[in-house]
């Protein structure tokens, strides 16, 4: 069982987020970096199938440098190896050139399962999932917040409005994940899994090494960019109901501002 | 066919969701703006008869795949018929409700179509013949604005509820046209589908949610937030803290990590306000906070602030909505 898991290196959740001299891109310097929570989902799934099922857990990632650590995260948490897709000419590349080469870069890995996060944290567009398997021609089963593999057939189950989805569907399949940390609850990187991480392969490629032209990445090419950024509307200066109002007092202002003020109840 | 704009709407259990309604008065907004009419694509099982309400929102004519094959996304089949339908079409700018299913069916269109997709759209801008739109990124601690270059056909997943509902106009049907696609053979398939039928309000709907944070002692403690929102016909949600303390299920996660969320009216009870919470539910349009720490950071984002211990003023205010309840009704 040949399982690659697609992850993304992004800010953590706990970060401010400003707005870079640009306006279009964020500042990066000071920020934390973690693997993208459902990235770091779909490679605990992985490893809990690795475990059942014997097999190897390959994690491919692009971007620059700083992604190494993630990826040594993922190894010592127990992958076996690691692409990392560093080439300058994806930073201007629109995402559906990012996800062709990410796409070959997994084909090398010859995968029975590709899983992945359903959406990542920063830009939030929930697509890199079903764009591979667009590309591959495989069909793919999406946010799962429950999976279950026998070698020939996964499983999920998927949240969706007002009830779950039972999908299933033959390998090879792609899987994207969701849920929460309750859920997967994924593994902390044991310091023997730490000091093994260090000997693990990380294979550095760029996209001439995926069989690319370059020139197909240049920004020229792009179907879509982002032309700017803006911070959310400043909230109005809120209000503490206090005066000398007991608890009954301050519960029927709250009712009467909500009813006559917000008119929301 | 002469370039139009196209919505997809979301058919299931034999109803368009509202979401397809509030994209339908979108894209009939977007279309005004461009000079173009208004179409639209619907695929499920029973469509045929019902996609003529489409009208009521704009949409001039329907193309639908109608087979009972089709009850259930999948998106196997669902794409190839709809990206089949679009493609008679041959729109302009193509709009799509950012659902569950609306999000996994636009990211595998986008990319079959080669044309590009922004998710989770609050607002779309038309200028001179252009069309530019505005999401959310890091769960709203920002907004990135894109535009597409090239002569790349946009494609716009609307996030729900952002997007106001035109007036229906009862006196205008769509013309329907039933479409033969045929069906692709999937390899994929639905085994079993589950519908929650305890009437509990979906959290990334509700108009009112009430969230119980850290401060809720312990997972017993929500009756007391369910019986409050029963009375205010509200969702139930939960910090991270909560959901990672087993007192919720993590479906009722708001966050970061969760649902993001924008009701009318958001009471965080006992919630004091991580950066990955408020980015959750930062864009509501009323917050109410309820905390016993004056400094709790979620005092900042809230429109209306309670300094209390909440096990004592959730009772009382409980006893307050209903009073108030009674005497409205």
């Amino acid at each position: 069982m040949n399982i690659v898991v697609l992850l993304k290196q992004t800010p953590d959740t706990e970060s401010v987020i400003r707005i870079a001299g640009d306006g279009k891109s964020i500042v990066t310097d000071g920020l934390k970096w973690i693997i993208n929570p459902y990235d770091e989902f779909a490679l605990e799934a992985a490893l809990r199938l690795k475990d059942k099922l014997k097999g190897k857990v390959s994690v491919v990632s692009y971007g620059p440098p700083r992604v190494v650590e993630a990826l040594r995260t993922a190894l010592a948490m127990g992958a076996d190896d690691a692409v990392l897709i560093d080439d300058p000419v994806l930073k201007t590349a629109d995402y559906l050139r990012v996800t062709k080469a990410l796409t070959a870069a997994i084909k090398e890995l010859n995968p029975d399962l590709i899983f992945t996060g359903s959406r990542a944290i920063d830009y939030d567009q929930g697509q890199r999932g079903a764009i591979v398997a667009e590309n591959l021609d495989w069909p793919h089963l999406a946010l799962a917040v429950a999976v279950d593999c026998d070698g020939s057939v996964v499983t999920i189950e998927r949240p969706i409005e007002g009830g779950k989805v039972i999908l299933e569907s033959p390998l090879p399949a792609l899987v994207t994940f969701g849920g929460a940390h309750a859920i997967w609850n994924p593994r902390y990187a044991s310091l023997p899994g730490i000091m093994k991480a260090k000997k693990k392969p990380i294979a550095m490629k760029k996209v001439t090494d995926l069989g690319f032209d370059p020139a197909n990445f240049e920004p020229e090419t792009a179907r879509i960019r982002i032309t700017s950024l803006e911070k959310p509307a400043e909230r109005k200066q809120g209000r503490i109901i206090n005066g000398d109002l007991d608890v009954v007092g301050k519960a029927a202002e709250l009712v009467r501002s909500l009813h006559e003020e917000a008119k929301v109840i | 066919m002469a370039k139009c704009v196209c919505v997809i709407a979301e058919f299931r259990n034999g109803n368009f969701r509202r979401v397809s309604f509030e994209v339908a008065s979108e894209g009939k907004r977007v279309a005004d703006a461009l000079g173009l009419e208004l179409y639209g694509v619907a695929v499920g099982s029973g469509v045929a008869s019902k996609a003529a309400e489409l009208g009521r929102y704009g949409v001039r004519k329907v193309l639908v795949r109608d087979d009972p094959a089709l009850e259930n996304y999948l998106a196997e089949t669902h794409v190839p018929i709809v990206a089949e339908m679009v493609g008679r079409l041959d729109p302009a700018v193509i709009l799509l409700p950012a659902s569950v299913d609306g999000k996994d069916l636009g990211s595998r269109l986008g990319a079959k179509l080669r044309v590009a997709l922004v998710q989770d759209v609050v607002q779309i801008v038309c200028e001179d013949g252009r069309v530019r739109a505005k999401w959310p990124i890091f769960a709203g601690k920002c907004f990135a604005w894109s535009e597409w270059l090239g002569g790349t056909l946009p494609v716009i997943s609307c996030r729900p509820n952002v997007m106001s509902c035109r007036e229906p106009d009862d006196s205008f049907a769509a013309e329907v046209e039933n479409v033969d696609v045929p069906i692709p053979q999937a390899r994929s398939h639905v085994k079993a589908i589950d519908y929650d039928t305890s009437g509990k309000v979906e959290l990334s709907e509700a108009e009112i949610i009430i969230s119980g944070g850290r401060g809720m002692k312990e997972a017993s403690n929500y009756s007391m937030l369910e019986e409050l929102a029963q009375l205010l016909g509200a969702a139930v949600g939960a910090s991270r803290a909560a959901v990672d303390s087993g007192w919720r299920p993590h479906s009722d996660q708001v966050g970061q990590t969760g649902k993001v969320v924008n009701p009318d009216l958001y009471i965080a009870v006992g919630i004091s306000g991580a950066i990955q919470h408020l980015a959750g539910m930062g864009s509501s349009k009323y917050i109410v906070a309820i905390n016993r720490d004056p400094d709790a950071p979620i005092f900042s984002k809230a429109d209306y602030g309670i300094v209390e211990d909440l096990f004592k003023f959730i009772p009382a205010f409980t006893e307050e909505v209903r009073k108030h309840k009674s005497t409205c009704s």
